[in-house]
């Protein structure tokens, strides 16, 4: 076999190629002009993607014509979205629109560097000012200006439950929850065999939501404000109080809890291998999901001690400066700031909408609850999704934490997540 | 197979040699151009964050002061104490394992076996696979509840120790955070500062999971380049032994091992510095582990750059992962430019 390599002919062949390209290029901008919209999320699991799928659908049906492309990037929590997300904004290359979660990190990592625009005109010819509580649109306003759009509520504290396996065990949950109650059914299940509670962890967020939920109870909203203004140290009498109580409760979860994700510990709670689980309400979307009934197959209750308050995340849509597609981008957040598309996306991701005006009967028992509390309950921003604090102090967190249940060493946790408060305001 | 490419022509003035002169020059640039932009500018860059505030929430950040602080910081916590000792445990256990069973592999395969051929692209098999996907196959055989340990109760193993009077044969895989042995305490009783250590010296069981993944996809690198190595011993030196009647422990220990001497190093190179910044595979598989029985600088860096956000941190662990894979590469392409000469 011989090898006749010409360089004049590769020379050629290289200018052929690089003219392809460019044409290639100059193609793709063309076609990029004709109404499209980039949303990305990182709404990948079931639940999730139904309830984007809400959003999406009711776009088209207002704006139909348009091209939806759906950026989603796959890892709970969207810890992997958010790094790319990071990357497309600092390279310049944004969605036309992206969903987050709002709150301090909202603030420290998109809208001071100056990546979204303000859209306080929007929520002027809307009307969404006087739809949404005012502790809520904090999340998302600063300086009276607005940065981004709500479009649904979750609460983060919840204990969901197997009904039918706590029945069989003789364990009845009532209105509320107290940790003397959850203890007692667990030594009980766990005599009788059975796993009280489910916990995937393998993203260690799962734990810091336990975590975050008992602390929040422990201290009442009062007290959890001044984790967050400085007043309280990490490392006092009653945070540690709440470390041995997290290390308490950690005795009833599955042993290969570090090897599983968060909507697979969900999972034993529907199948039955486990009994409880403590998670905020995008539970709920895997429970629908597996056409468990409400109040039938499973019951929910607040996490214990925090019946009055409600550990919010939200979930929100923004519009990015410099996005390839902006009209669009707009008639997008007007769809998913509208009551009725707010209704649809809540039946499928568990939260609640945000605005106060949605018609509560078309809603499923959980959601009518969570609604209720909604509108009653205190707000407090979560600490583990980044609402009140920065991303620093988040991994901070999850790092202590993940030393913390193999060591149990309540000192140094709580030593550790005193230099991570006191970073915060060190700035 | 001859290779007949255009004998330069003479420079001449015309375009046409120009061309030519330049050609070389032109087909190259491409390379060379992205790798300095791409490597060594990304390089230094990196270092110039590792020595600043600068990050996405700090755009204003400039030179840290003191100079060395976002080391200090790096080697002061303790996860990034952990991922050093990680690295050195998986490192160790991961060269062993490939190495050991590429070269068992390949003295397999070499002799005159049927179907060898199929063999050798079965053992070969896995090193095509990306990273992602072994770990996550890899991450459902060691689940305690579903993997492999289902078989030990299926073969009845776990029957046998019953009956036996002990306990069931069920691993946590990389669900377990022991590090083993208990090695802290017993240090400081003998140096007073060791008390201070925040993580535990040893070798943390979960890694070892992993380990063993990293092995199987790679044992068949190392097989193909012992294979190579094998094929270079001459027949007459095969012969030679043959008619000195060595045998096949004598052959091995005086022939095969000291010929095949080279092909381990590069082996021990390639897989050295494969191990030392690993990511996709842990990151698949374990990610940070229980009690960070499984994280690896790799995994820290990514956390702490993009996910905290603390830019300098996560370049400083960037800067010191550069060093550790220098110091296992740089010998290596010295001793071989130096062969070149």
């Amino acid at each position: 076999m011989t090898w006749e390599l010409n360089r004049r002919s590769l020379l050629k062949t290289g200018a052929a190629l690089a003219g392809a390209a460019a044409v290639g290029a100059a193609a793709g901008r063309a076609a990029m002009a004709a109404g499209k919209l980039e949303i990305f999320s990182w709404w990948t699991s079931g639940g999730e993607a139904a309830a984007l799928k809400a959003l999406t659908d009711s776009y088209a049906a207002k704006f139909p014509g348009t091209e939806l492309i759906n950026a989603a990037v796959a890892g709970g929590g969207g810890t992997n979205a958010q790094s790319v997300l990071q990357a497309r904004l600092a390279g310049g290359n944004p969605p036309d629109s992206w969903q987050g979660n709002s709150g301090t990190a909202f603030f420290d990592q998109y809208v001071g560097p100056g990546f979204v625009d303000d859209i306080t005109s929007l929520y002027k010819s809307e009307g969404w000012e006087d739809k949404v509580p005012p502790a809520v649109l904090d999340l998302i306003r600063k300086d009276g200006k607005y940065y981004a759009v709500h479009v649904g509520a979750h609460r983060c504290n919840e204990v969901w439950y197997n009904k039918k396996l706590l029945q069989k065990h003789d364990i009845d949950i009532g209105e509320t929850l107290s940790w003397d109650q959850f203890f007692a059914a667990a030594e009980k299940l766990k005599n009788a065999g059975v796993n009280a509670l489910s916990l995937g962890d393998n993203g260690i967020w799962a734990n810091a939501r336990i975590f975050e939920n008992t602390f929040t109870g422990l201290l009442g909203y009062e007290q959890t404000q001044k984790l967050w203004t400085g007043e309280l140290s990490f490392d006092s009498p009653e945070l540690k109080e709440a470390m041995k109580l997290h290390l308490k409760v950690l005795e009833f979860v599955n042993s290969d809890h570090s090897a599983l994700s968060w909507d697979q510990a969900v999972g034993k709670v529907i199948d039955g291998s486990s009994a409880f689980n403590m998670h905020g309400d995008w539970a709920y979307g895997e429970f629908r999901k597996a056409n468990a009934k409400d109040g039938e197959d499973f019951g929910w209750v607040s996490h214990p001690g925090t019946d009055d308050i409600f550990i919010i995340v939200t979930d929100c849509f923004t519009s990015p400066k410099g996005a390839p597609n902006p009209q669009e981008a707009i008639n997008w957040l007007k769809t998913v700031g509208s009551a009725d598309t707010q209704l649809a996306f809540s039946l499928n991701k568990g939260s609640v909408s945000p605005r106060l005006d949605v018609d509560k009967t078309k809603l499923p028992p959980y959601l009518q609850w969570s609604y209720d509390k909604f509108a009653k309950n205190k707000f407090v921003g979560s600490s583990v999704n980044g609402e009140q604090v920065p991303a620093a102090f988040v991994q901070a967190h999850f790092d202590a934490l993940t030393t913390f249940v193999v060591n149990k060493n309540v000192d140094r946790f709580a030593a550790a997540l005193a230099e991570a408060q006191q970073a915060i305001s060190n700035g | 197979m001859s290779l007949a490419i255009e004998a330069a022509e003479p420079a001449t003035r015309t375009r046409e040699g120009m061309l030519e002169r330049l050609s070389p020059v032109l087909l190259i640039s491409p390379v060379i151009v992205t790798t300095l932009v791409f490597v060594y500018v990304f390089i230094v860059l990196t270092v110039l964050i590792s020595l600043s505030t600068w990050s996405p929430v700090n755009l204003a950040g400039g030179f840290a002061s003191p100079l060395m602080k976002n080391y200090s910081a790096l080697f002061s916590n303790g996860r990034f104490q952990a991922d050093l000792r990680n690295t050195v445990v998986f490192t160790s256990i991961f060269l062993f394992g490939s190495v050991g069973l590429g070269l068992a592999l390949a003295l397999l395969v070499d002799r005159q076996i049927r179907g060898r051929g199929i063999f050798r692209a079965i053992f070969l098999f896995p090193y095509a696979l990306s990273f992602i996907v072994t770990g996550v196959a890899w991450r459902w055989l060691f689940n305690p509840e579903s993997g492999v340990n289902v078989l030990f109760d299926a073969l009845g193993i776990n029957t046998l120790l019953s009956h036996v009077g002990v306990g069931p044969l069920k691993p946590a895989w990389l669900t377990d955070p022991t590090v083993w042995p208990p090695l802290n305490e017993k240090l400081a009783a003998i140096f007073p500062s060791a008390a201070a250590l925040q993580f535990d010296i040893g070798v943390p069981l979960a890694l070892i999971g992993v380990a063993i993944a990293a092995s199987w996809q790679l044992s068949g690198f190392a097989m193909a380049t012992f294979l190579a190595g094998l094929a270079t011993i001459p027949d007459h030196i095969r012969e030679a032994a043959k008619i000195d009647n060595a045998s096949g422990w004598t052959y091995f220990r005086k022939i095969t091992w000291p010929m095949l001497a080279p092909f381990t190093v590069v082996n021990l190179v390639i897989l050295g510095h494969v191990s030392l910044k690993i990511f996709d595979l842990v990151f698949a598989m374990s990610g940070p582990g229980p009690g960070f029985a499984t994280d690896v600088p790799g995994i820290f860096v990514f956390e702490m750059t993009f996910r905290a956000l603390r830019y300098g941190l996560g370049a400083a662990g960037s800067v010191v992962m550069l060093l550790m894979v220098a110091i296992v590469i740089i010998p290596y392409l010295i001793r071989n430019a130096r062969e070149n000469h």
